[in-house]
């Protein structure tokens, strides 16, 4: 399965619907963007069967950009039962999101 | 495109690791900020270094960079923000975009400038150091950025054109940010703006920061004699590994740092 781009309509749903989710905010324009997102689908990988792996391009998106108050991309959001748990800001390695979704799974 | 050699900083150090990348006939990009806005180009004459006496800073940057060009060493403006390791790689991003290459020579000079109060609580929650990145976020809405020369005027402009509003601050002796949580405004040698946002576009960026976990000692990246740092893959050269800070020393260090990029990339690049 291929990270899921989640649109503003559907979001609640898809979060609400899995136990731990992990959302990637991007967009074209962003470098660093460029450089997590093969991280966060090495995520879908090793997690996919388990937990829903998506992004939200904030471009397309600002109303989610914006609830969420996303203030720097990347942002990587994870919710347990719906309710967020823990952000990372910019760029970060492998190791500590897979760190931060162990201790959610 | 995958390079084998990427080199941050077109200094004398950068170039001269560049031109010796070539030399193994490997292909380098060097990503560095317009030359202009070099140390090196502010010396009036520099008088020991061997074989080019009575030199002006602009007159041995542009040879050094013209014999660059010449070896076939690639350029590219513009500053680089993060880099991360990944199977065998490095991926570096510059603004928008992102370069890829088996090992980095890291040649940025060294990073002059504190961090201003307040920079450190909010970066990721207001303070932001890419203008293409995180400008769109805030179209619409005051910020304010401070710049350090031409580029960052040039990026003072884009947020403007995707309709930011903005407050410049030019070379500021000292500043302040404010805000619980989110960034609320900023003050610079005594003038305050209310802000969302704070963009700080200093040229360089500490080593520590554009590589999380790289050893230094006194302040200077620590090497051993073949300039490779603790990363994997990771060689750097010049100011940034310590005294004296001069140019023969950067451009013997280059050279080094040069030959042991291209050697790592050998071994293990992706066989090109
Ligand atoms: C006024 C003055 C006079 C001097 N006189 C002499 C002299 O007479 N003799 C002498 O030997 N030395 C002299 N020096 C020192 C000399 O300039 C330095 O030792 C030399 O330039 C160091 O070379 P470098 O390549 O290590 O770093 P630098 O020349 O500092 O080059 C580093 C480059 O990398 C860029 N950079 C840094 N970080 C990034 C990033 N993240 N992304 C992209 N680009 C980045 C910087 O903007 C810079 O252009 C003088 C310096 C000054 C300021």
């Amino acid at each position: 399965m291929a990270v899921k781009a989640l649109k503003t309509a559907e979001f609640d749903g898809a979060i609400q619907g899995s136990h731990v989710a992990v959302v990637d905010f991007w967009a074209d324009w962003c470098g660093p963007c460029k450089m997590v997102s093969p991280v966060i689908d090495g995520l879908e990988k090793a997690y996919g069967d388990r937990v829903l792996v998506a992004k939200v391009n904030v471009d397309d998106e600002h109303e989610l950009a914006a609830r969420f108050g996303v203030s720097s991309i990347p942002t990587v959001i994870f919710f347990r039962d719906g309710a967020e748990v823990e952000r990372k800001i910019g760029v970060q390695t492998a190791g500590v999101y897979q760190a931060i979704l162990e201790a959610n799974l | 495109m995958s390079y084998d050699v990427l080199v941050i900083g077109g200094g004398p150090a950068g170039l001269s690791a560049a031109i010796n990348v070539r030399a193994r006939n490997k292909q380098v990009l060097v990503v560095s900020n317009p030359m202009e806005e070099s140390p090196l180009w502010k010396a009036e004459q520099i008088d020991n270094y061997l074989g080019l006496p009575g030199v002006t800073g602009p007159e041995m940057l542009r040879v050094m960079h013209r014999h660059a060009q010449a070896a076939g060493v690639e350029f590219r403006e513009g500053k680089v923000l993060n880099t991360m390791h990944m199977e065998n790689a490095w991926y570096v991003s510059i603004g928008s975009d992102m370069e890829s290459a088996a090992a980095i020579v890291l040649a940025g000079g060294v990073s002059r400038g504190k961090k201003f109060p307040g920079e450190e609580e909010l970066l990721g929650k207001g303070v932001s150091y890419c203008a293409t990145c995180d400008g769109m976020l805030y179209r619409g809405r005051p910020v304010a950025v401070v710049g350090y020369g031409d580029s960052a005027r040039k990026e003072a402009s884009f947020l403007e054109g995707i309709g930011c509003k903005v407050t410049y601050f030019h070379r500021p002796g000292s500043c302040s940010i404010q805000g619980s949580g989110k960034v609320e405004s900023i003050t610079c040698d005594g003038k305050t703006a209310a802000v969302d946002c704070v963009f700080l576009l200093r040229p360089t960026m500490a080593p520590t920061e554009l590589f999380p976990g790289l050893a230094v000692e006194g302040g200077y990246v620590k090497v051993d004699r073949r300039m490779a740092t603790n990363l994997p893959g990771v060689f750097a050269a010049g100011d940034c590994t310590g005294l004296p800070l001069q140019v023969a020393k950067a451009v013997g260090e280059g050279l080094v740092a040069g030959q042991s990029a291209a050697a790592y990339a050998v071994q293990n690049g992706q066989g090109r």
